[in-house]
């Protein structure tokens, strides 16, 4: 195969790469998970003095 | 009683007050070279203390002390919280603390010795070199194994950059470091010329694009939402994010080496993908601020979110202007010259610096038991004297690099040049005083920090293991 066209080839599967990982993050079926996920940080330890 | 499990906070508490101490190290070191540039004479004529020894003194300690010891407390505190577990192994965590201090003292001692490979932000000399990629890798068997034995499925966002960082890392420093020695002291490189400075500066740029981007960047995905109190602006931009980031960062080392004997496709490959790289940059910036979309008042009385929302204007900056360098006839103009030197510091001051002290005042606290730091007043000044000095420091850098470059181009009608070096350099000079100032300014902001930890550290409870959270959903 010619340089050119591997070159070319290698350009549209990082064109669909791109396109896949957009595509997959934006499902709907992404959603809810993604949102239990971007709650993780916000979780606290439990505090010297409320303790039960 | 059922023992409790409890998170390993020892190794964090270590690396986060070193954090200071090496910021306080590596950033006196800057102003004092940044002294000498002004007055020569400050070397003293002792060997050991010129310009030449103490500059990669000076990286090395600031990025791999400084910022390496905030990515190494950050990325242990957070892979435990997210993955609601303890970490992998204390005592390889031990080893990594005291390896990593142990590297930083041996680089302390040999740089000024003049023991060098005079490779660019990979100066130390093979046995500091083997030191590094031993603990590198335990460094990976903590993180990955705490991540192994995660309670819950899903992978935080900022696990993701801590690991591509730490991954990238080891590659990149075997990489670069490959070398044959000749004595304990002394090594020849494994490539040679042009190949040389290619993988030199694939190592260089990725340093920047892993070590200092992508770590700090995981430190940004956890702190941020924390101190802001509200998940990230939207989860599913920061899993793009992430993928185009790492694809792109690894193709842009080439623009280093600009009007090199590097071939010239080399050189344009380098220059596109790093203009592309301001999508995926601005994306990350973008996700950030607008996490306080909403919570903007917040800004107004917690210092800690402005150390943070300023950083990410740093790093919007920065990654702007880094692109934009990356073109070559920018880069005809910038390369060389003082204006570098000012979009480093932009980066590193502006967006490494200014997000690893606030992640550290939000992080330090926690794990001396108290709610908040001694002084939310101190945290405050602090921010504005790092502000203005970043300000002054990255100002007179553009101002002069930019001269710089127009000095060295300029020729007269008979094609001679119309300025000599030294007028350049004397023509610099007013801007290295204000730079001189700048660095002052945030170097002071640090002793500030120092004495707001001490006494954060004093007034905190008697060390308590934090008990591991049970996972809200399983």
């Amino acid at each position: 195969m010619e340089a050119g066209t591997l070159r070319g080839l290698w350009t549209l599967l990082a064109l669909i790469a791109f396109v896949g990982v957009t595509w997959w993050a934006w499902s709907g079926r992404r959603r809810e998970r993604f949102e239990e996920a971007s709650r993780l940080p916000l979780e606290e330890d439990p505090h010297k003095n409320e303790d039960k | 009683m059922e023992r409790v499990e409890t998170y390993n906070d020892k190794v964090v508490r270590q690396f986060a007050i070193m954090t200071v101490v090496w910021g306080i190290v590596g950033m006196l070191v800057g102003v004092i070279i940044a002294a000498q540039l002004l007055w020569p004479a400050l070397n003293f004529d002792v060997p050991w203390l010129t310009y030449s020894r103490l500059r990669p003194l000076h990286t090395n300690a600031v990025i791999f002390a400084f910022g390496g010891s905030a990515l190494f407390a950050a990325s242990y505190y957070v892979v435990q919280r997210t993955c609601h577990v303890r970490l992998f192994s204390d005592k390889l965590a031990a080893f990594t603390f005291w390896g990593w201090q142990l590297i930083i003292v041996l680089a302390a001692v040999t740089l000024p010795l003049g023991i060098t490979t005079s490779k660019e932000y990979a100066e130390l000399e093979w046995p500091i070199d083997v030191l590094i990629a031993v603990v590198w890798v335990v460094y990976a068997v903590v993180f990955f194994g705490t991540i192994a034995k995660r309670r819950i499925k899903h992978i935080y966002v900022a696990n993701w950059f801590f690991a591509a960082y730490i991954i990238t890392i080891a590659v990149l420093h075997i990489g670069n470091s490959a070398a044959l020695p000749v004595s304990l002291t002394k090594s020849y490189s494994a490539y040679a010329g042009t190949v040389d400075a290619m993988v030199q500066w694939w190592y260089g740029h990725n340093a920047v694009g892993f070590f200092l981007t992508a770590g700090f960047l995981g430190m940004m995905y956890y702190f941020v939402p924390k101190q802001a109190g509200r998940p990230v602006y939207s989860y599913r931009l920061s899993v793009v994010h992430f993928w185009s980031l790492i694809a792109i960062y690894m193709w842009a080392g080439p623009h280093h080496l600009h009007y090199t004997t590097l071939p010239d496709w080399a050189q344009t490959l380098g220059m596109v993908f790093s203009v592309m790289l301001l999508a995926p940059s601005w994306g990350g910036m973008i996700n950030g601020i607008m996490t306080l979309s909403g919570a903007w008042h917040k800004l107004r009385t917690d210092p800690i979110l402005k150390f943070m929302i300023v950083s990410l204007s740093f790093y919007g900056m920065s990654t702007f202007e880094g692109p934009m360098m990356s073109i070559k006839t920018v880069n005809a103009l910038s390369h060389y010259t003082d204006w570098t030197i000012g979009h480093v510091h932009s980066g590193a001051l502006g967006w490494v610096a200014m997000i690893s002290v606030g992640s550290m005042y939000a992080l330090i606290p926690r794990l001396y038991g108290r709610t908040e730091m001694y002084s939310t007043k101190l945290i405050d000044v602090h921010f504005w004297t790092t502000t203005i000095g970043i300000v002054l420091y990255v100002a007179s850098m553009w101002i002069a690099g930019v001269m710089q470059g127009l000095m060295w181009r300029a020729t007269n009608a008979d094609g001679t040049l119309t300025y000599t070096f030294i007028e350049s350099l004397a023509a610099t000079y007013p801007y290295y005083a204000v730079r001189l100032l700048g660095g002052l300014l945030v170097l002071g902001g640090m002793f500030i920090m120092a004495y707001n930890v001490i006494k954060t550290v004093a007034g905190g409870a008697a060390r308590r293991d934090v008990p591991v959270m049970a996972p809200a959903h399983a």
